[in-house]
């Protein structure tokens, strides 16, 4: 497999990070050089966040430069138009079908776009999902990242045990169950 | 095995292999996981100091006592710690001293742009700049062989992306350095101006040698490639260069101060053209000038915030550089034809107390100094009620500046806001000030119980210390009245009622004033009390849009006004202010 990039996109809160961990340790296991990069502080307090992993033979930037991502897994869909142009042609985005508006939509000085899945669908291979409600249904709707990870793992060339590993030793203990089944649940989805 | 560490956590294991014995830091991002981290290791005595001044001066003391010792911030931070830093240079070390310093290129979360490279050049101090967590660890450990060879503090300068990138890293073993004996000589800790001058001249001495030995470094090396373009970079940037360039020529430094410029001469001679890409400003670019050597930097790379692969890979291409030694990815991209995009600012949590304190000011449309933390977002709108921001603790100095310019005219019109972590670290000095030269000033701390913005680190008022072992808590009504504020009151910032008339009276009193306006944070865990989501009775809403103001994301209005379930924190503010009596618990629903 040549170098593999991917965004992680989402709202400050969501549990982004989560999910570029496991990943990176999949891909740490998986015997790859592997760069992650987190975000930290302020954007944290609900703005716009972006993580990426890239892994390969040999990986020096920590980025994911515009057009080089072969996957982007939103999981806002708002997120996922801002990101869209990070993706190569011949890219996938993964996105969750949640909305959840800014602050600027909030106060009525912008509109929440309507046609982002057609703008998606148009442009890039895109699989939606409804990531919060099959995670609710696990559970715990903090379980989101764990089903898109499930329905991007079935994407990648890992061992599924890899991920049931890093899964395991990622999340909080007492959330193991939920999460083992959110990523079934995701890895299970076939769609898109 | 290796790990998949963050640049800050290899930092942190730098430290601890190291053995290093005492560090201090104030919080800062992106530097305030390396502390965090260290914190964990058995064997290292760690704290979070008031400030980062205090911090490099109790590691300075703990490195002339003869043991190895790191301070850590923010770039910001290293502005607070200037004075010892300039002087610590003249005094040099006993057992190691590194300063680990981060700086935010593009400000994702900072209040400006500055390069840290200069301090090193201005205070005769070698910097080193790792690009990856291996080398994060494993400049920590040099920077301290350095430090004890030269007898000097050394720099080890971190960016963002490289203190928030996860890289693999192999761990090692703590080394055991031990306690290197401490003898009184005044002529090298006693820093007045006799003995400061003959330090003067080593500093120059010991730059030359610092010079030598970065010619033979192992970390500054070259790797030849195709000669047409030859780049000079260090850092994250080189990570951007080399995968714009892959195959161009590369001298990596590990070492931006002092510049070997013998292999740099050597370097330009061996490649067509020289190219220096670095972040921020023009420090190697300039440095290669002086020596008389062609080099393109800025006229091809942003001086204005982050570099990125795509950035370096379009300079380079704009510059003629051959597209076959070129990565033009980029030109692959997607293009997208999407309508507007909202932006998505950060913003006051749900149940965040700050929001209550803001609703007030902007009510009472008063002029708000502002200062540094999770609060400044008050700035933004709806709230909007903040009119500076400037760097921590000018809040004070600021409003009493204000008032002496404006006289009478100001007078009930303006107060100053800061944080708890932030009056500590250096609120407190301004409070004197006020005092002192009679200002009437009334100033809020917004005391919740935590330093928020960077990620709830504990201070000397939370009455917890860094490991989370019970420590004195500051008293901050005691602290006010001793500096001479007679009038000090606590008030809770989601009691609206109160905290309005709390914050008339203090403003027309005509002497100081504080109001200590006092909610823990509504994300830490020590204080969290879930109270039940509040919901909006549609029946009866008129869609009146003062909630809204209140700028909470757990708010909606699309159609119509809606609480999303999962983000409201219940603290009540929304249903405090409707005017129709339409929102309410959800456990009050009937
Ligand atoms: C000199 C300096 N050091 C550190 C920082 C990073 N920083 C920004 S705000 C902040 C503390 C905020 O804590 P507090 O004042 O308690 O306000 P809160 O975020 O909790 O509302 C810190 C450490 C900085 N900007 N400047």
């Amino acid at each position: 497999m040549t170098d593999t990039a991917i965004l992680i996109v989402g709202v400050g809160g969501q549990g982004t990070l989560l999910s570029s961990r496991v990943l990176g340790e999949v891909a740490l296991s998986g015997g790859f050089d592997v760069k992650v990069s987190e975000v930290h502080g302020m954007a944290q307090r609900g703005g716009s966040v972006v993580t990426h992993v890239r892994f390969g033979e040999r990986v020096y930037s920590p980025l994911v430069g515009a057009g080089q991502a072969d996957f982007i897994l939103a999981f806002e869909k708002l997120e996922a138009l801002r990101w869209v142009g990070y993706l190569k042609k011949g890219g996938m985005i993964i996105s969750n079908t949640q909305e959840i508006p800014p602050i600027p939509v909030t106060l009525g000085f912008q509109k929440y776009p309507e046609d982002i899945d057609e703008i998606l669908s148009s442009t890039v291979s895109t699989c939606m999902v409804d990531a919060t409600g099959i995670a609710s249904d696990c559970g715990s709707p903090r379980a989101v990242n764990v089903v898109l990870l499930g329905v991007l793992a079935r994407r990648l060339d890992f061992d599924r045990k890899l991920w049931l590993k890093a899964i395991r030793e990622t999340v909080p203990q007492k959330t193991v169950e939920i999460n083992m089944e959110a990523f079934r649940r995701g890895y299970e989805l076939l769609q898109g | 095995m290796k790990r998949l560490l963050l640049g800050n956590e290899a930092v942190a294991l730098g430290a601890y292999e190291a053995g290093v014995k005492v560090a201090a830091a104030y919080p800062g991002t992106p530097s305030t996981e390396i502390t965090e981290n260290i914190a964990k290791y058995d064997g290292i005595y760690v704290e979070w100091s008031p400030n980062e001044k205090v911090a490099l001066e109790v590691v300075l003391g703990a490195a002339i006592s003869g043991a190895r010792a790191m301070a850590c911030m923010k770039h910001v931070g290293l502005n607070v710690a200037a004075d010892p830093l300039f002087t610590s240079s003249y005094t040099g070390i006993n057992g190691g001293l590194v300063i680990v310093v981060a700086d935010d290129p593009g400000m994702h979360s900072s209040q400006n742009e500055q390069d840290s490279r200069f301090y090193g050049m201005a205070a005769h101090i070698p910097v080193l700049e790792p690009a990856n967590s291996q080398e994060a660890k494993d400049f920590t450990k040099l920077a301290f062989e350095i430090s004890e060879k030269f007898d000097t503090p050394v720099i080890l300068r971190m960016v963002t992306r490289v203190s928030h990138s996860r890289s693999l890293v192999e761990p090692g073993e703590r080394l055991d350095v031990g306690q290197k004996e401490y003898v009184k000589d005044i002529g090298k800790y006693v820093m007045m101006p006799a003995m400061a001058r003959g330090r003067r001249t080593m500093l120059v001495e010991r730059e030359k040698k610092l010079r030598e030995y970065s010619e033979k470094a192992g970390i500054n090396k070259i790797e030849y490639n195709d000669t047409s373009a030859g780049i000079i970079a260090a850092g994250g940037a080189y990570n951007y260069a080399k995968e714009a360039a892959p195959g161009a020529s590369f001298l990596k430094l590990g070492m931006v101060w002092p510049l070997p410029e013998e292999l740099i001469k050597n370097f330009a001679q061996k490649v067509e053209r020289l190219f220096v890409v670095e972040e921020l400003e023009t420090f190697i670019e300039d440095h290669i000038k002086t020596l008389g050597i062609e080099v393109f930097g800025k006229e091809y790379f942003p001086k204005i915030g982050e570099l990125s692969y795509e950035i370096v890979a379009q300079g380079l291409q704009a510059a003629g550089v051959k597209s076959e030694i070129l990565n033009l990815a980029f030109e692959d991209r997607v293009e997208v034809k999407a309508s507007r995009i909202p932006p998505r600012p950060p913003a006051l949590c749900p149940g965040c107390p700050h929001r209550g304190v803001y609703h007030v000011l902007k009510k009472l449309n008063l002029t708000v100094t502002g200062d540094i933390g999770c609060y400044t977002l008050g700035a933004l709108p709806p709230l909007s009620s903040m009119d500076t921001c400037i760097c921590m603790g000018a809040s004070i100095g600021s409003a009493h500046g204000m008032e002496k310019a404006l006289g009478k005219e100001a007078s009930g019109k303006i107060v100053a806001v800061i944080g708890d972590s932030t009056f500590i670290h250096s609120g407190i000095t301004g409070l004197i000030d006020v005092v002192y030269n009679k200002g009437t000033t009334t100033v809020i701390i917004l005391d919740n119980s935590t330093t928020g913005m960077t990620g709830h680190q504990e201070h000397p008022a939370t009455g917890f210390n860094i490991k989370g072992e019970p420590a004195y808590k500051l008293d901050l009504e005691k602290l006010c009245e001793a500096v001479g504020v007679k009038r000090v009151r606590v008030e809770d910032p989601f009691d609206l009622d109160n905290f309005e008339k709390a914050v008339r009276e203090e403003i027309s009193a005509k002497e100081p004033s504080v109001i200590i306006a006092r909610r823990p944070c509504a994300l830490l865990k020590r204080n969290r009390s879930k109270n039940p989501p509040y919901y909006v009775n549609t029946d009866t809403c008129i869609g009146c849009g003062v909630c809204l103001e209140l700028g909470c994301p757990a708010i909606t209005n699309r159609d119509y006004v809606s609480i999303n379930e999962t983000m409201c924190a219940g603290c009540g503010l929304c249903a405090a202010v409707c005017p129709t009596e339409s929102i309410a618990r959800g456990d009050m629903r009937d």
